[in-house]
């Protein structure tokens, strides 16, 4: 009996979600909250965070080409995941994923970069060469048509495009939440609040994502930081926090109040074996601490110059990627960690490198890197960069009028 | 008109979105298993797979076609409803073929041990001992026929004694054989 | 398993017909079994189990389970006079190899309690399946196709009584059949067949001749965990309150 207490049912004794299924809900509320972000701006006119809008976008396309990664690497037959498309089980959370996957990945977020780029993948298509020129050829689908009135007809069907892209996103995660949240065999999971709270988990953390980005490319690129940005985007993470943290908490209190038949099994599990990860990591240091440091920003605004509040978000930015890590973590593994008998705990231990190890996590978590940095590279997010290629478009336009 | 050729590039990419999706059906068309639907949101050939497997206990039906004998023994005493496989394992590769394929005899010691070693876990009315106190290490077939365990039946053959030497079989001891008749 | 002519003549005529029977092919093409006609499910007779860990042993050698991974399980309670609703419960290596002696408790009890694949008639583990790997039969059995499965294990989160396992070898989900290649031959199942005391009886709730409809009028009879609604169809007899 390797690390168990009290009394497992004998098939409970081994988890079977290891890390890399707390990864992909992790990931997944990435895409999210970087989308959400970038439709602040498109949808909502936030026009502070329009810096942002690009790189949203980019981060939130190469976090969801990584997401189903964690899934297929854990499936004892990965082989045969296609199943899930060719035969969907109408009543399972999980059949979805396939679908709300493919929907969000090419009818959202592929044809909204792709209205938004259009006209420099026409312009790069006509001024790189080689490989780079057939890259950009295949990108703009054989139509050159950059008139202002296609342009226009792209904002207008993009900004449709981001509005449906909401739902979307909610959808997206939401329904990862569902997973967990529709498990009544579990009570440490069963919860209607758990797409809720997902989803704002979700918010907070592709938020953060995105602004630890900016700050960290725009210093890279040795360009200097746009505090209005900054400043709002932090606004907005504040509140989604305060929201997220009300949720979470109101669910913790519904639990202890109501204290069920599960209650004297999870709150022993909350103090033995989750003490770290979710009292100490996930809601002390991850939240506690960053919404404190958030109000300080927000109150006292004017007190602080810009190189104490850079360095405030970036801490905090820090802070709430790991809070929401701690929380999928608590979520995935907790779940497993007690007996649906509630007479005991089994341990899990995380192996190094094997398929399900923690290097696989590593990679997995350093892949959708590689892809954004891919993705800046084709398509550079930055305006001044875009502003320049379009200027020497124009300017050419200008010297040969027949072109 | 000119709207179409403005917004032309829109219908490309809905192009793709079309041509994807008929490429999707056609392969599914290939890929779902015949029988997929059959009964229900399943490859109903499975049921017939599933059913299909090899059977490793033959069943006591089958055994007391043959061994007309021991179900005798055995309708005499209370084992008359432990099926034969219960002690004796896994037989259906002897009832295929009972020449070639012949079953070991248990061991007794380890045998009637599992179930009637005393426990206050077990039901009071189920026969069971210590099995050191009550045999002292003779094993148990010296006495008791496994076939027909009755005190004082022929521990070889299972037979009932004639009712004036039922008394014969060394009196246990009320306290370590618990509940034994 | 192969099977010759010549090795039925070596057995009386009945037993080879018997024997023939039992080895007559499939639900479709069997004479002898429509699944229309039958509604599995099984009856654990808690007060007549003694814990020996037959059934254990016998569904691990009919059904080729991994070690340490369980179709059928024995759990023994101690449960306490003054905590009631905590009890002490061990399953030593599933009860496969019996249980150590205890000597009685005046202030407790103790009693045996063997667990298996409820066969659920709502059950969670399928509605869970993203592709249709696992199934309710027509005849009331919830199966996997072992073929199709991802491996994903949701249904192993989904199952209350931790009924489900991933093969360790074949990177699937398994569990209890009923002994589906049994019942559908006219046998009972491996650990039915096995069980000395009667404990465990293999049921039919369709089969209008079926003792258990009778033993049912008579006997307060109990679900695991009925408060998870999922329709479970391993009854069992007197079942204590403690047990979950």
């Amino acid at each position: 009996m390797t690390g168990v207490e009290g009394y497992m049912y004998p098939n409970e004794i081994t988890l079977y979600w290891s890390v890399l299924i707390v990864l992909y809900p992790y990931i997944t509320g990435l895409v999210a909250g970087a989308f959400i972000l970038a439709s602040l701006e498109r949808v909502f006119r936030v026009e502070a965070v329009k810096p942002t809008y690009r790189l949203a976008l980019l981060t939130a396309l190469a976090f969801l080409i990584d997401a189903p990664l964690p899934l297929q690497l854990h499936l004892g037959h990965p082989e045969r995941s296609p199943e899930m498309y060719f035969t969907p089980h109408a009543t399972s959370a999980m059949a979805m994923f396939g679908y709300v996957y493919l929907w969000y990945l090419m009818a959202v977020l592929v044809f909204e970069i792709w209205l938004d780029y259009r006209r420099e993948i026409v312009v790069r298509s006509q001024q790189t060469k080689g490989l780079l020129r057939l890259i950009y050829k295949i990108m703009t689908l054989g139509s050159s048509n950059i008139s202002p009135r296609s342009l226009h007809i792209d904002e207008k069907v993009g900004w449709v495009v981001t509005l449906v892209g909401i739902p979307s996103a909610f959808l997206l995660h939401g329904y990862v939440g569902f997973i967990f949240g529709s498990i009544k065999a579990n009570p440490w999971w069963s919860s209607p609040l758990m797409p809720v709270v997902f989803i704002f988990s979700a918010m907070v953390s592709g938020v953060a994502a995105v602004l630890l980005l900016y700050m960290a490319l725009t210093g890279l690129r040795k360009h200097t930081i746009d505090m209005r940005c900054v400043d709002t985007i932090a606004m907005y993470m504040f509140y989604i926090f305060i929201i997220d943290f009300s949720l979470e908490m109101l669910d913790l209190i519904h639990r202890v109040y109501e204290a069920d038949e599960s209650f004297r099994s999870l709150d022993f599990m909350v103090h033995t074996k989750l003490y770290f990860s979710q009292i100490v990591i996930q809601i002390f240091i991850g939240t506690l601490v960053p919404l404190v440091l958030l109000f300080i920003t927000q109150v006292w605004k004017h007190a602080l110059n810009d190189i104490v509040r850079k360095r405030i978000y970036v801490l905090c930015g820090s802070l709430i990627l790991i809070s929401v890590f701690a929380m999928r973590w608590n979520v995935v593994i907790g779940g497993q960690l007690f007996s649906k008998s509630f007479l005991g705990y089994t341990t899990y231990k995380l192996e190094l490198a094997t398929r399900e190890g923690l290097l696989a996590a590593i990679g997995l978590t350093i892949l959708p890197f590689l892809f954004l940095w891919v993705l800046i590279k084709l398509l550079p997010p930055w305006s001044d960069e875009s502003a320049q290629a379009v200027a020497s478009q124009t300017r050419r336009v200008a010297v040969v009028p027949g072109d | 008109m000119k709207f179409l050729k403005d917004a032309g590039h829109l219908f490309r990419f809905a192009g793709l979105f079309v041509l994807a999706f008929l490429i999707f059906l056609v392969v599914r068309g290939y890929v779902v298993p015949k029988t997929f639907g059959e009964y229900g949101h399943y490859r109903g050939a499975t049921i017939v797979e599933i059913a299909a497997r090899p059977v490793k206990y033959a069943g006591h039906q089958v055994c007391e076609n043959c061994h007309t004998d021991v179900v005798a023994a055995k309708n005499l005493g209370q084992h008359a409803h432990v099926n034969c496989e219960a002690c004796h394992g896994p037989l259906a590769n002897h009832a295929n073929d009972p020449a070639s394929v012949t079953p070991a005899l248990p061991d007794t010691a380890v045998l009637c041990a599992r179930c009637h070693t005393a426990s206050a876990a077990k039901p009071k009315n189920f026969s069971q001992v210590d099995p050191a106190d009550h045999s002292g290490g003779v094993p148990c077939q010296t006495c008791h026929n496994p076939h027909n365990p009755t005190p004082g039946a022929d521990p070889a053959t299972g037979a009932m004694p004639p009712a004036a030497t039922a008394g014969t079989h060394a009196a246990p001891d009320p306290k370590t054989a618990g509940g034994a008749k | 398993m192969s099977l010759s002519r010549r090795h039925f003549l070596i057995l009386l005529p009945a037993a080879a017909v018997a024997w023939e029977s039992v080895l007559a092919g499939t639900p479709e093409s069997s004479p002898n079994y429509r699944m229309s006609d039958h509604w599995w499910g099984m009856l654990i007779d808690i007060p007549k189990c003694i814990g020996c860990g037959n059934c254990v042993r016998a569904c691990q050698a009919e059904n080729d389970v991994p070690d340490g991974h369980f179709r059928t399980w024995v759990e023994r309670y101690h449960v306490d006079d003054w905590n009631m609703t905590n009890p002490e419960v061990i399953s030593p290596d599933g009860g496969k190899e019996g249980f150590p002696s205890v000597n009685d408790d005046p202030n407790g009890k103790y009693f045996f309690v063997p667990k298996l694949c409820n066969h659920c008639a709502d059950s969670p583990c399928t509605q869970v399946c993203p592709v249709g790997a696992t199934f309710i039969s027509p005849d009331g059995v919830v199966l996997i196709d072992q073929t199709y499965c991802l491996g994903c294990a949701y249904c192993v989160q989904a199952c209350p009584y931790g009924c489900r396992y991933i093969h360790p070898q074949k990177h699937v989900a398994d569990k209890c059949t009923l002994c589906y290649h049994r019942i559908t031959r006219g046998l009972t199942t491996a650990c039915a067949e096995n069980c000395p005391t009667g404990a465990r009886q293999l049921i039919d709730l369709k089969n209008p001749n079926d003792p258990i409809h009778a033993f049912l009028k008579t006997h307060s009879v109990q679900v695991l965990k009925p408060q998870m609604a999922t329709g479970a169809k391993v009854y069992y007899n007197d079942l204590d309150g403690a047990v979950r």
